[in-house]
Formats: C-alpha cells, structure tokens, sequence
C-alpha cells in the first residue's frame, strides 16, 4: 500500500530572492532545483558526490546539490548557476570559459563555473596547484581540463585586475 | 528516497528521543555516507535527523586542556574556520585528503569516525592525538577512546538510541606535533592503499617522551601500535629506533589484498609512511620552537 505522501514547506533565499517550495523528506536539494523549482541549470551527473555537475553554494559553502536534502536547506542561502551573471553580463568566470574553450558538451560546466568562482572568491590568486586540487570534484569528460584551469587562472588574475582599478 | 520523516532538532534531548522512540532512524551530519547509501539501498531509515542545528554538534572550541570538535563540523569549517590546523597540522592534513571541495564543504570528523571504513583518513590522525569521543544517549554521557570506537568495516560502539556529541582532542604541548601520510594511487580523490599518523613529544635535548603511532587502511580498524611508539620513546629518533618503529607497524598490520594493492606491498608501504611520518612531526617540532 502507498503511504501518503508526506509534503514538508521549505523557505529559503535562492539566488537572493526568498523562495518557498515543497518536497518530500528524501529529495535532495538538486531534484528540487530542477523539478520544482525549473533552476535546469544544475546538472545531475552521478547522483553521488563524485562529479560536481550538481556543485551550489549553501550558505556560501560548495556543496553537492545531489548530497543535500532539500528540506536541510530551510532558512539558508542557496547559489545556483542561474544567479551567477549580473543582468546578462557573465562573470568573468563564464567569460573566460569562452575564451579559452574551457567547455565541450557543456554538462559540467554550471558546476565548473559555482566552484571556480568560490575558489576566487576564498582565494584571489590560486596557483594553478590550488586550482586544480579546489576542482578535482568536477569531473570533465571533453576538455582534459587543461583549457579550464586556464580560463579559471585568467578569470582569477582578470578580477584581481578588476578589484584594484 | 524512502525516507519519511525529515526532522531537524535544536538541542541534544530533543535529538535523543527522536533517536530512542523506536523508529527506524538516522542521524545526518553531512550526508556524505548516509545519502550515497540510502540511493545505493544499503540504508533504510525512516526518519532523518539532522544534527546541524545543535550547537554542540557543530561548535568547535578550545580551552586549556582540550579541543573540542562537533561531531557534526564539516571538514572545510575545521580546515578554514578553526585553529584546528595549528593544533594539529596532521589531522589537518588527514580531513583535506578526503574527497572533493563539495565533500569537504559537507563531510565531518564525527561522520568519518561513525561510518568507520577501515581507509578513513581522519581515524588514524584522531587516534594518534589520543582524541576520545563523547557520548550521549539513553543512560547519559560517557567518553571513550577513539581506538575504541570503530569495532570493524562499517561498526561502531554506539549503541541503541546513542549519538556521537564531539571528537576531544588533548591540547598539544609545543614541543608536541603530529602528521599523517597516506599512499594513493591519484593524489586527490582516492582511498587510502596505506595512512600513518604520528603524534610524537620532544624535551628540550630532542628526545623522545611521548609518542603515538596509528597505521589505517592495512586492518579491519585503524590501530593503535603501542609497540612502535615504545620503540620511539627515550630515543633521539636516530634511525634505529625509526626502524624498530617501521617493524613494530609491519608487525601490526594484518591488510587485505584488493585492487588498490596487495598485502605484501600494504604491509611494505605502511612502514614507509611510518618512517616519514616520524621525521615531518619531528620536523615540525624542531621548526615550531627554532
């Protein structure tokens, strides 16, 4: 027999605006973005923590959207891919991924771009060690990589630039 | 998922009765273990307690004979929003090896030493610094030894209705350091062939009046090998007594074959990590007080 379906009122700030949403206790945090809430952006790769496809910030925090319950989010702040350019101005991030072709098929690249902004945003100037080590949970199976930790040194160097005009 | 009930307490009685009311329930602290396991259907749970909005379990504190770690702090807040690392580089170095940034941002000390994989990274470095866990449950509080705790693959001491509170750790003297090495294949995002920690003190002439050597992923549970510390202690650390050490954790070690490495060369590389292990915590001794 189906039990009933046990529906839990969630609020939160996502992308800076207050957002309510229902789920059910087992979802996780990226079902909810995509399915409920439309944010198609985040990507579902494995399911398990091993491919960053699904990276957000929770309260500033990267996190697996696909290792959250959604329900663990009430009160908090999420960052989605979506909240990510400033009035159809990319980040310099995103800019940079264009610039060096840091990208192919595409699906891992929301996830590139939430963690490789937080790692400039905890560390200005990463060396390309740092980078690569702060996104070894972003699997990437077209570009070897080289061509993102490329674009997200330039990205990094360019907003340190940026901050000191 | 098939989990039911999500409930998120704010203090530790409310917790412990969601936890002893019968119901078949989980605790979450960062999810890292428990919802890779509830979609692979090795766990069940019913009910889901979050742990992240009790102070204790999250408040990492510092007083002058301890420091305290909740059980539920995520590795990146212990690595970047805590004097942790200066206490112990070591531990330190043991939870940034686990899994990824997002891991990290989510995975907890107290969730490691609970899910209790014979590879987990943080056990050794936690037993090597002498940390004891504190308990809460149906019958009160007790402490008890991180060597302990982890009972085997996956089992821990906690029994029916009990809940790890926090991780102490006695606080270093500065003639006191530990470090932690392990053996991978890749240098991110892997298991564990081999880990070492070591915890070692030092007098003033550079001898040896304390140590504490762990050996992880080489045994069902990470060990203590009293023997290897026993060979260190009274010695200059000269390398006669960095090799009785070696031989007293290749004696330990009882590991098993598996595609991350045989046993013979487990048993080989374990003692390699101990001697190096060894001399970085004494190097950061010897730097620490020059």
């Amino acid at each position: 027999m189906n039990k009933p379906l046990n529906k839990m009122a969630v609020q939160a700030t996502i992308n800076g605006e207050p957002t309510a949403f229902l789920c059910s206790p087992g979802q996780v945090l990226a079902e909810v973005l995509r399915d409920e809430l439309e944010l198609i952006g985040t990507k579902i790769g494995c399911n398990t923590g091993d491919c960053g496809a699904c990276s957000v910030l929770v309260n500033d925090r990267l996190v697996c959207a696909c290792l959250v319950l959604a329900a663990e989010v009430e009160g908090q702040a999420v960052q989605t891919i979506e909240g990510v350019a400033e009035g159809g101005v990319l980040h310099p991030v995103q800019q940079k991924l264009l610039e060096h072709a840091g990208l192919q098929c595409g699906i891992c690249t929301p996830g590139v771009v939430i963690a490789a902004k937080a790692l400039i945003e905890h560390n200005p100037s990463p060396t390309e060690e740092q980078a690569r080590y702060w996104l070894a949970g972003n699997l990437c199976r077209c570009t070897g990589y080289d061509k993102i930790i490329r674009a997200v040194l330039d990205a990094a160097q360019q907003m340190r630039e940026d901050a000191a005009v | 998922m098939s989990i039911q009930e999500f409930v998120a307490p704010h203090s530790l009685s409310e917790a412990k009765s969601l936890l002893a009311d019968g119901a078949m329930a989980s605790v979450l602290a960062g999810g890292t273990d428990l919802l890779v396991g509830v979609r692979l259907g090795t766990r069940n749970p019913d009910r889901v307690v979050d742990l992240k909005k009790i102070p204790e379990l999250t408040a990492i504190s510092v007083d002058a004979e301890a420091v305290h770690i909740g059980a539920a702090a995520s590795a990146f807040s212990i690595l970047h929003d805590s004097d942790v690392p200066s206490f112990f580089p070591g531990f330190a170095e043991a939870l940034d090896l686990i899994g990824s940034t997002q891991i990290q941002g989510r995975c907890s000390a107290g969730g490691n030493l609970c899910n209790a994989s014979p590879a987990a990274d943080s056990i050794p470095a936690l037993i090597a610094n002498g940390a004891q866990c504190l308990i809460t449950g149906p019958a009160g509080d007790h402490q008890m030894r991180v060597e302990d705790f982890v009972l085997g693959p996956g089992k821990n001491a906690l029994r029916e209705g009990e809940l790890l509170v926090a991780l102490i750790l006695p606080r270093p003297s500065s003639q006191t350091a530990d470090a932690y090495l392990r053996l991978t294949p890749r240098t991110e995002m892997d298991i564990a062939v081999a880990g070492v920690s070591v915890s070692l003190t030092l007098d003033d002439k550079g001898t040896c009046t304390a140590a504490r050597v762990s050996i992880g992923a080489v045994a069902p549970t990470a060990l203590l090998v009293e023997a290897a510390g026993a060979a260190l202690i009274g010695t200059q650390l000269e390398a006669t007594a960095i090799e009785a050490a070696v031989a007293a954790a290749r004696e330990a070690a009882c590991p098993i074959s598996d595609k991350r490495g045989t046993a013979e060369y487990r048993t080989h590389v374990v003692g390699v990590l101990v001697a190096r292990a060894i001399v970085q915590a004494r190097t950061r001794i010897v730097e620490a007080s020059s």
